[in-house]
């Protein structure tokens, strides 16, 4: 610890953590008002050093440092730290999280008010914001699974947080659940380093995969991969349950249960962009395994495709922008597949800006509709709540890449990246994502024309009380629909185009797969890139989408109800989400339990229990049963039997001799 | 100022000393006497433990605070203890849990208090006694007398079928043990002494006469651990015994398989611990998989929990027995260590994590009014009992592993060193990722979460002070290994070492 940036990285950790402890151990005693302002307190610290590390080492261009905290175990060869790595990645990263973070905490205020849980969400939510700085900032992959695994952890509290409703705590369990068999990967993976390299830092790993090229891992005696692909497919699995990617996807849209101030934070801006983080950051082992990357390429485009189409189908206003977020994930999915890291990333930043935008102004809906989430029950909100209005349009327009905001920038480099790959899978990954450029806008502008246009559809009670939300709702708000505007267009010259790049050597890519660079040659600054976006196909598949939202929603709704007669069977396989949960349910879930009962009743409790156990007792029960006739107690039984022993004895010796 | 003192005897024969005095207040006439004095013995005991630790050379593997007097002329018996970094690690933990113990009882035990706190200070004493001996008849004197005490908790305390699981447990246990005596005895003829250490690296035991010594110590140990098959009393062992019982049992009583193992089995009798490792990790993936899978169907909390310690057990018997293979993988002695060093952390940290779920079962059905530990009769604890809910979600999340809690230190090094070996035992060992987090998980949702589910329920109260002190010990307890294990592996290190050189044939000593 001998660098103060170092010292400031581990105060940015721990201040929130300290604002968790409290606000979790002494929130009753201090009172709702002392713990929103310790946690906002401490959390605004964290962002505002978060700032100046930012500013030191990602525009003074300050080297990457890091260190180690303390060592956490020795054992033999092995030695595995706690420490610290503070790079442009990571700079950048602590500095997206805790705005989000900071924001998410102060509409805590307004959206938590009349809830008891009040100083225990607080104290989650720091916690969180913890767990991902830890995530972010750890310069091992131990101390990353550290932070990987304590996020989950809090998103399992949050989504269970108000653990009285039964789907609540389903949704929570189905998360915890699904996320562990990404971590079987995951600790595989871990594993499979600690064989290769001997170590867990990542700077050693990084700087040593020349010399594990040629490595192999036996699976099967004949099956013999290359080591660094095991290590690269594991670690992708892992990233896939975070992430929310097909097939491992079917606990996100179940996270809506949890309050939505967190499905902002955790289920779009943060948590869920741990597998994107993570994959861009391991971008030195990727690099060598491009059978991996086109796995990651084809996982990715299905669910960005795919899980897009189902936004169009659902009526819950937060369980479409959940499946919105997994198909933006698919998005960033595809940018790492075709080698294009820093697009990724930099989707990450715009779209937790402008994903955190759009569920806080669906929460404030929400809230105003007294918790009601059904779109057909609502519309026509735009005259009573202008504002949150205001917030939602921009940040529908930056999800649907309209230029100049912030998606525009993000998603047309992702979609020109992938058209110049020469990764196996991109041709597919291409018209995917092109299709998603038609998808996006028509389920966003769908949702935006349910809720805040067209006739009134509430009760006539809420009709009467409805309002716009709170100063404390509304800033959040404001603070985040100002970088859904801008941050695209200042941000995609520095993070992509120029060199060096903004996220510098943290990423890594071999130049076969460098398309950003042959990108760059096209590009002529962020303003001729909004105004030559008229001459590519993603923009006018976009004016298309919200064209048909429009036409479905507002011109002629009767359409909507006709298709549906027309495709029944289409329309229903989208109803049941393409049947994940139900295979899901059946397969693993009764599955395992009739195992489990198989094994307890069969094997426990009749084999070994019932025929060894109690049977050998049963046994020398028996045996004493019959030798206790032996011992009759009458002389004339044992004079009978000494003298047929004695004639046996005899006979024996008459004959035998 | 301690190193005088012979603190290892005072260890083991305070508690007994205490458990008279108990006796003698009189029954439950003057509880309070009792109670305060079982108390004042265990934090006594365990306030001893600092001055073994902190005299404790970790840099030697020898044995150390040794004692040494004949017992028993004609056949060399002695009166021999000392520890080493694993012993030192076992008594220090038996004397924690001896003070929950005793803790947990002065509030929910409400008859026979005097002989309560007697049973589990004897079985407090024999179990240091255990972990301490370096003579074979002495160990053996302590091992079996121990089980006296255990059964009598449980069918003392026990609950309406206790009679069975304690005769269940008991001939389970002492049938196992008598193989153990006869290859002692074995031994004995061999070498002419029942110093274990001397049993140590014997040139002339073929590999037959190794194998038959090791199915003979197995069946004592693997009972105690306990492996599959012989794994069916526990569950019954755990569920009639009060909740005091079944915190030893899980968190101590079990451990006393692996320690066999590590002290007798793969020093002894090495070559056959090496042909018959593959046997070994079998049962022990059985354990994890197999078991997990039952865990996940149980009603009876109680149920839940002893086939959840099965499963981590499993763990502990994996991480000693992979030694082998990692070091024909990689011909290197140091990658063994943090296989078996995983195997006796893990070992401690189940100790927490169970220990103070089998407390928290407790807790719940001393309030409900039939004392009910089926799954289905709660619901809605996180309600009623929200301080109580919060410690109980960090040691259920201990029992599945996290990262930062105990749980997750031990099933680590065991899974990173299995993997250096073999890909498919890593991958089924790693299972346990999902299957402990479905079936503890499962089990605090129907539990704590949803709706109140009855009258009683609704009527519970939150924990009081004392089992907030328990509550409180366990969970530093549990941050502290999980966080920074350490300090704990440097007690181990070089004792492990001496095992691995005594295991790992061809190595010279370390």
């Amino acid at each position: 610890m001998d660098n103060y940036l170092l010292s400031i990285a581990l105060t940015i950790m721990l201040l929130p953590l300290a604002g968790s402890v409290v606000a979790g151990l002494l929130g009753k005693q201090i009172g709702r008002a002392a713990t929103h302002c310790v946690t906002i307190l401490l959390v605004g610290i964290s962002f505002l050093l978060s700032c100046y590390v930012f500013k030191k080492i990602v525009l003074e261009g300050y080297p990457t440092v890091q260190g180690v905290v303390y060592q956490w175990v020795s054992s033999g060869t092995f030695k595995f730290d706690v420490g610290l790595l503070v790079d442009r990645l990571s700079a950048t990263l602590i500095f997206i999280v805790t705005f989000v973070s900071l924001m998410v905490h102060i509409y805590t205020i307004g959206y938590m008010a009349d809830d008891p849980g009040y100083q225990r969400f607080f104290s989650y939510v720091s916690l969180f914001t913890f767990a991902m700085l830890t995530l972010v900032l750890a310069n091992n992959f131990l101390l990353l699974f550290f932070g990987w695994e304590g996020v989950g952890l809090v998103s399992y509290l949050l989504i269970g947080f108000w653990f009285n409703r039964e789907s609540a705590v389903f949704g929570s369990l189905k998360a915890f659940l699904v996320n562990r068999v990404g971590d079987v990967a995951f600790v595989l993976a871990i594993a499979a380093i600690v064989m290769i390299f001997g170590q867990l830092d990542y700077h050693y790993v990084f700087t040593h995969v020349n010399l594990v090229l040629d490595k192999t891992i036996k699976i099967f005696p004949t099956v013999t991969p290359p080591a660094i692909s095991v290590v690269c497919v594991l670690l992708f699995i892992g990233a896939m349950a975070k992430s929310a990617q097909v097939p491992l996807h079917v606990w996100l849209p179940e996270s809506m249960e949890g309050p939505t101030p967190i499905s902002a934070l955790i289920h779009a801006a943060t948590m869920v962009t741990a597998g994107i983080y993570m994959v861009a950051r391991m971008s030195p082992l990727f690099e060598y395994s491009t059978a991996t990357l086109s796995f990651i390429l084809v996982i990715g485009s299905i669910t960005c495709f795919f899980m897009g189409i189902l936004a169009v189908f659902h009526h819950d206003i937060k369980r479409v922008i959940a499946y919105s977020t997994l198909s933006q994930l698919g998005y960033m999915t595809v940018a790492l597949g075709a080698s294009a890291y820093d697009a990724a990333i930099f989707h990450l930043v715009t779209h937790a800006f402008f994903k955190a935008l759009l569920f806080l102004a669906a929460g404030s809906v929400i809230i105003a509709l007294h918790h009601e989430q059904d779109m057909r029950k609502m519309g026509g909100l735009a005259r009573v709540m202008p504002i949150t209005y205001l917030t939602f349009v921009i940040g529908a327009l930056a999800l649907a890449a309209i230029p100049p905001f912030a998606g525009f920038y993000s998603k047309d480099a992702i979609i020109e990246a992938v058209h110049l790959s020469t990764i196996p899978g991109a041709k597919f990954a291409y018209a995917c994502v092109l299709a998603g450029a038609f998808i996006t806008p028509l389920y966003i502008f769908r949702a935006l024309f349910l809720t805040f246009h067209g006739d009134m559809r509430l009760d006539a009670e809420t009709k009467k009380h409805v309002h716009e939300s709170r100063w404390v709702v509304l800033i959040p708000l404001i603070a985040l629909a100002v970088p859904s505007i801008f941050a695209g267009g200042m941000l995609v010259g520095p993070m992509l185009f120029m060199k060096p790049r903004l996220l510098g050597d943290s990423i890594f890519v071999l130049p076969a797969h460098d398309v950003l660079s042959q990108l760059a040659v096209h590009f002529h600054g962020a303003k001729n890139m909004a105004l030559e976006a008229g001459q590519s196909l993603p923009l006018w598949l976009a004016f298309m989408g919200i064209v048909v939202a429009w036409i479905f929603n507002l011109y002629k709704p009767s359409l909507a109800e006709k298709l549906k007669k027309q495709f029944a069977l289409l329309y229903s396989i989208m109803v049941q989400k393409y049947g994940f949960d139900d295979f899901n349910q059946l397969v693993f879930v009764h599955g395992t339990r009739r195992l489990g009962t198989f094994f307890y009743k069969i094997s426990d409790l009749i084999l070994i229990d019932g025929i060894f156990v109690n049977g050998s007792g049963r046994l020398i029960q028996w045996f004493a049963r019959v030798s206790r006739h032996l011992q009759s107690g009458y002389i004339y039984h044992y004079a009978l039997v000494m003298i047929g022993g004695l004639l046996i004895f005899l006979g024996w010796l008459l004959l035998g001799s | 100022m301690f190193s005088h003192l012979p603190l290892l005897s005072i260890l083991i024969w305070l508690p007994v000393v205490g458990a008279v005095l108990a006796l003698m207040t009189g029954g439950d006439k003057n509880a309070k006497f009792s109670r305060s004095i079982a108390v004042i013995i265990s934090v006594i005991n365990l306030l001893l433990c600092i001055p073994l630790y902190l005299n404790f050379d970790t840099s030697s593997y020898a044995m150390q605070f040794q004692e040494n007097a004949l017992w028993i002329r004609v056949y060399k018996i002695h009166y021999a203890v000392g520890v080493d970094g694993i012993s030192l690690a076992m008594i220090i933990l038996t004397n924690f849990t001896g003070l929950l113990v005793i803790l947990a009882g002065c509030q929910a035990i409400k008859v026979r208090i005097a002989q309560y706190m007697a049973t589990f200070l004897t079985m407090q004493g024999m179990m240091i006694g255990v972990f301490a001996a370096t003579d074979a008849i002495l160990f053996y004197v302590f091992w079996e007398g121990m089980l006296i005490p255990m059964y009598l908790s449980i069918g003392m305390w026990g609950s309406s079928n206790r009679s069975y699981a304690s005769i269940k447990f008991f001939l389970y246990t002492f049938l196992g043990s008598i193989l153990m005596l006869i290859a002692l005895l074995y031994l004995y003829n061999l070498t002419g002494t029942f110093e274990i250490q001397k049993f140590y690296g014997l040139s002339n035991l073929s590999l037959h006469i190794q194998e038959l010594l090791f199915f003979a110590f197995f069946l004592a140990f693997a009972v105690k651990v306990p492996m599959w098959p012989v794994h069916t009393w526990l569950p019954d062992a755990h569920t009639e015994a009060p909740s005091g019982g079944s915190v030893v049992l899980a968190a101590l009583m079990l451990k006393l398989g692996i320690y066999g193992f590590l002290r007798f089995s793969m020093p002894i009798v090495p070559l056959a611990c090496q042909q018959l490792a593959w046997f070994m990790i079998t049962l022990s993936l059985i354990a994890i998989v197999y078991i997990g899978l039952v865990a996940i169907v149980q009603t009876d909390m109680k149920k839940l929990i002893a086939y959840s310690s099965i499963a981590h057990m499993g763990f502990a018997t994996l991480g000693c027995f992979m030694i082998y293979d990692i070091y024909k993988h990689s011909i290197a002695v140091q990658d063994a260590y943090m296989s078996l060093e995983g195997a006796v952390i893990q070992m401690i940290a189940h100790a927490f994590g169970s220990g103070a779920m089998f407390l928290g079962v407790g807790m719940l059905a001393d309030r409900f009014f039939n004392h009910s530990r089926l799954i289905k009769d709660y619901g809605g604890i996180a309600t009623t009992m929200p301080i109580f809910a919060a410690f109980f979600m960090l040691f259920a999340m201990s029992n599945i592993g996290l990262p930062g809690t105990a749980g997750f230190v031990g099933e680590f090094m065991v899974i990173m060193s299995a993997f250096q070996a073999h890909f498919w035992v890593a991958l089924i060992a790693a299972t346990t990722l999902i299957l402990a987090a479905s079936y503890t998980l499962w089990m605090y949702k129907r539990v704590f979460f949803g709706p109140v589910a009855n009258e009683y329920v609704a009527e519970f109260e939150d924990i009081t002070w004392l089992e907030k002190t328990n509550y409180i010990l366990l969970a530093v307890g549990v941050f502290f290994l999980g966080l920074y294990p350490k300090p704990v592996l440097d007690v181990l290190h070089v004792t492990v070492g001496h095992i691995l050189a005594l295991s790992l044939p061809g190595v010279a000593a370390i």
